[in-house]
């Protein structure tokens, strides 16, 4: 398991390379998601405050 | 009016079809990234000249060629926007290039990373290395001027222009390896005359590739689910999916 983590002495540039990999994979995965889900959010409350502001009380 | 109703439609049309895609989309590029990750890293043997540094080509190489994929779908995107003014192409365009600009940053920066042990140098300025710095600078120049107008469809209009003007470079960067001396090293997959690399180590950089280019799809239909959200915010199809979808939007 060492011996694999080791990278024939490459590990640190093998490695490093994999991590900014996930980073910025990562970040690309996650934040558009976020944003999706607050723009659906913000429509919904703008839309819950239509219909109430249009229902006749 | 038709044309109107059409692009209306075709808004409300690639919504549903990018949240069906989006379904199966996500956990294969999951499934594809684990087993190209798990193959390049464990069960592909170790290279005899560049020993086991050669492993961050199953990042490099993917990466790189995701630079060149996103940009000429966004140059297929620039040409649908400049001649038939569709709306999804600019919705697709405006979505692609930090997605692009992404690929690109991380093909440069595992270029240096991997280019320290094997040159000795995180850097030369030679035709390789520099197209695609300038390919980044393309990416990050057409989102600045889609920013920097407020008319979204005139600024669609103009990062088309950019993006079809910028195609110049991407067949530079593609034969810049033949067409002057560099450090960086030739083509190892596309030679399918006489394949120079071990199966075992094709495998995983064929699925890592695949892997990214679904990974593109995949993100890109978020992103253009979200800006389709905003572009048609006023509409009643718009109107219908939040309040069905409540409090339960899709993931990657």
């Amino acid at each position: 398991m060492s011996e694999f983590l080791a990278m024939g002495g490459y590990a640190i540039y093998v490695w490093s390379s994999y991590a900014i990999a996930v980073v910025v994979l990562g970040l690309n995965a996650i934040l558009p998601v976020r944003t999706e889900r607050r723009e659906i959010a913000e429509l919904q409350r703008a839309i819950n405050a239509r219909t109430k502001h249009d229902t006749p009380s | 009016m038709f044309d109107f109703l059409n692009k209306y439609a075709s808004l409300m049309h690639f919504y549903r079809l990018s949240r069906r895609l989006s379904q199966w989309l996500a956990p294969l590029t999951a499934v594809l990234m684990c087993a190209g990750v798990v193959g390049g890293l464990w069960f592909a043997p170790t290279d005899y000249q560049q020993g086991d540094s050669f492993r961050i080509i199953y990042i490099h190489v993917p990466s790189a060629w995701m630079s060149l994929f996103v940009y000429m779908s966004m140059a297929g995107a620039a040409v649908s926007i400049l001649v038939w003014r569709v709306k999804v192409a600019e919705i697709a365009l405006r979505c692609s290039a930090p997605l692009g600009a992404s690929f690109t940053f991380l093909a440069l920066v595992t270029g240096s990373i991997w280019g320290k042990p094997m040159w000795g140098t995180w850097w030369v300025w030679d035709a390789r290395l520099t197209s695609e710095l300038i390919l980044l600078f393309l990416y990050l120049g057409i989102m600045a001027l889609q920013n920097a107008i407020e008319d979204r469809r005139v600024a669609a209009r103009a990062a088309a222009v950019l993006t079809l003007i910028g195609v110049v470079n991407i067949p530079i960067i593609h034969y810049s390896v033949e067409w002057w001396s560099t450090l960086h090293q030739g083509p190892t997959v596309s030679k399918f005359d006489r394949p120079s690399i071990h199966l075992h180590m094709l495998i995983p950089l064929l699925l890592m590739s695949v892997g990214f280019t679904t990974f593109y799809i995949s993100a890109l239909m978020v992103r253009m689910r979200t800006e389709i959200l905003r572009y048609d915010r006023k509409t009643n199809w718009v109107r219908e999916i939040v309040t069905t979808h409540h409090g339960s939007p899709s993931s990657v």
